[in-house]
């Protein structure tokens, strides 16, 4: 989706604020908040793509006003309704329907070293053919899907070339909607600064964004 | 209820500012919680372990003994520059967040930077959990459109004959820019090189140099 988190290359952001001795979490919540998303993706009820998408879907007005973690909470609570862990009325009243079961966690204290060593890989051992060779000129692909895409704006319609190949993974824009991981080849693919932004861009410069193989067509 | 022990009682044990009056947001995060462990759906020390994790286990530390390593070891480097997944677990770290690795060499004539346009991505085993500035807007907008004009923003001017090049983590690659070895530190030994290397040059955002005293001797 075209959305305001896809923010590469717009003006206007402000100064970037850099704190010096910044904490990992500025406050208690924020450190709960972020175990909560973590912990409650280990029931797998979604994906990483999908939870991606959740926060995408946050209004561009509040998007741009909350901070990080209050768009994970607002990305978690709807995730959780949506899945069916939680219900709205469960939510707003801030207690457990009446005779609701009392479930299991999957994720327990033991288990998250382990489980934070093993991630998550989005790679696929799968003998697909890639689509494009190192080396080889391509075209992105003008495409404006109203779903979850990793495909920046900024980059749709430029001329790039294939820098290096990753091998095969998850496609995001279909699993995201739970239709299917649909795996191919994710490329690195270089862009010329100029090509993106003009001639006020130096000439040596580059950006490498990487993408999959529907991203792109050959040039 | 056992969500009580993770309030503001805690937060006044971590040593950070208690609040007068508890925000909104945080009594949401609490109430939120306090639902999701009466349902038995969330197990709070599980909640515990991973803050304690990414608090105290995982952080800028791990990458920079990973760039240190590389500098004293030109083997340990190639590899690192080949199949950066493989070199880094060599050193035990890896997993969530980092589960494809790709290290990019800074060198006179070239220099790295790293951005997530689009979200936040940030290579976890390695570097942590993400500064605020790096997953905010003023940063994800212009690292792509003038990244030598947000360098200078953090103190580094590159010269023009240096190429920039951005990295936007757009897919499931996670990168970790190889600071250059500062001059001068040819002496010290790879546990002392380890304590001069910054998350932001990690990042790309910074170079890594001596502290001052050393840079005189």
């Amino acid at each position: 989706m075209n959305g305001v988190h896809d923010m590469g290359g717009m003006h206007g952001m402000g100064p970037i604020q850099n704190q010096v001795g910044e904490p990992v979490f500025h406050e208690r919540w924020e450190a709960r908040a972020f175990a909560l998303t973590v912990a409650m993706a280990a029931w797998q009820k979604w994906t990483l793509d999908a939870s991606r998408h959740q926060r995408e879907l946050i209004p561009a007005s509040e998007y741009l006003v909350l901070s990080y973690y209050e768009k994970w909470i607002a990305g978690l609570v709807e995730l959780l309704v949506k899945n069916g862990l939680l219900t709205a009325a469960e939510v707003e009243s801030r207690t457990p329907a009446p005779h609701s079961p009392r479930e299991t966690p999957p994720l327990t204290a033991e288990k998250v070293l382990s489980t934070i060593a093993f991630g998550g890989p989005a790679s696929r051992d799968l003998p697909m053919n890639a689509r494009f060779q190192l080396g080889q000129r391509v075209r992105v692909r003008n495409l404006h899907p109203t779903g979850h895409t990793r495909l920046p704006r900024y980059s749709r319609g430029k001329l790039g070339t294939i820098d290096r190949d990753h091998g095969v993974f998850v496609f995001p824009d279909t699993n995201a909607h739970f239709l299917g991981e649909k795996p191919q080849h994710v490329y690195s693919v270089r862009f010329a600064a100029r090509e993106l932004w003009g001639d006020s861009a130096a000439a040596r410069d580059g950006v490498y964004v990487d993408m999959w193989d529907d991203y792109l067509e050959p040039a | 209820m056992k969500a009580d022990s993770h309030g503001l009682s805690q937060a006044q044990d971590h040593g950070h500012e208690p609040e007068a009056v508890p925000s909104d947001i945080s009594l949401r995060v609490k109430a939120l919680e306090s639902l999701l462990v009466e349902k038995g759906l969330v197990d709070p020390a599980a909640l515990d372990s991973l803050v304690d994790a990414y608090e105290n286990k995982i952080g800028p530390r791990n990458g920079a003994r990973v760039v240190a390593r590389a500098w004293v070891d030109p083997a340990y480097k190639q590899r690192l520059l080949t199949d950066a997944t493989a070199a880094i677990a060599e050193l035990g770290y890896g997993g969530r967040g980092g589960e494809h690795m790709v290290v990019v060499e800074n060198t006179p004539k070239l220099h790295n930077l790293v951005v997530c346009t689009l979200c936040s991505c940030y290579p976890w085993p390695v570097l942590g959990l993400p500064p605020v500035w790096y997953k905010s807007a003023p940063y994800r907008s212009r690292a792509v459109i003038d990244p030598r004009g947000v360098l200078r923003e953090f103190g580094l001017e590159i010269g023009g004959d240096v190429e920039v090049r951005v990295w936007d983590s757009t897919a499931e690659l996670r990168y970790l820019v190889l600071p250059e070895r500062p001059v001068g530190s040819e002496q010290l030994s790879e546990e002392a090189l380890v304590a001069l290397v910054t998350r932001d040059a990690m990042i790309g955002v910074a170079k890594v140099t001596l502290p001052r005293e050393e840079s005189r001797t």
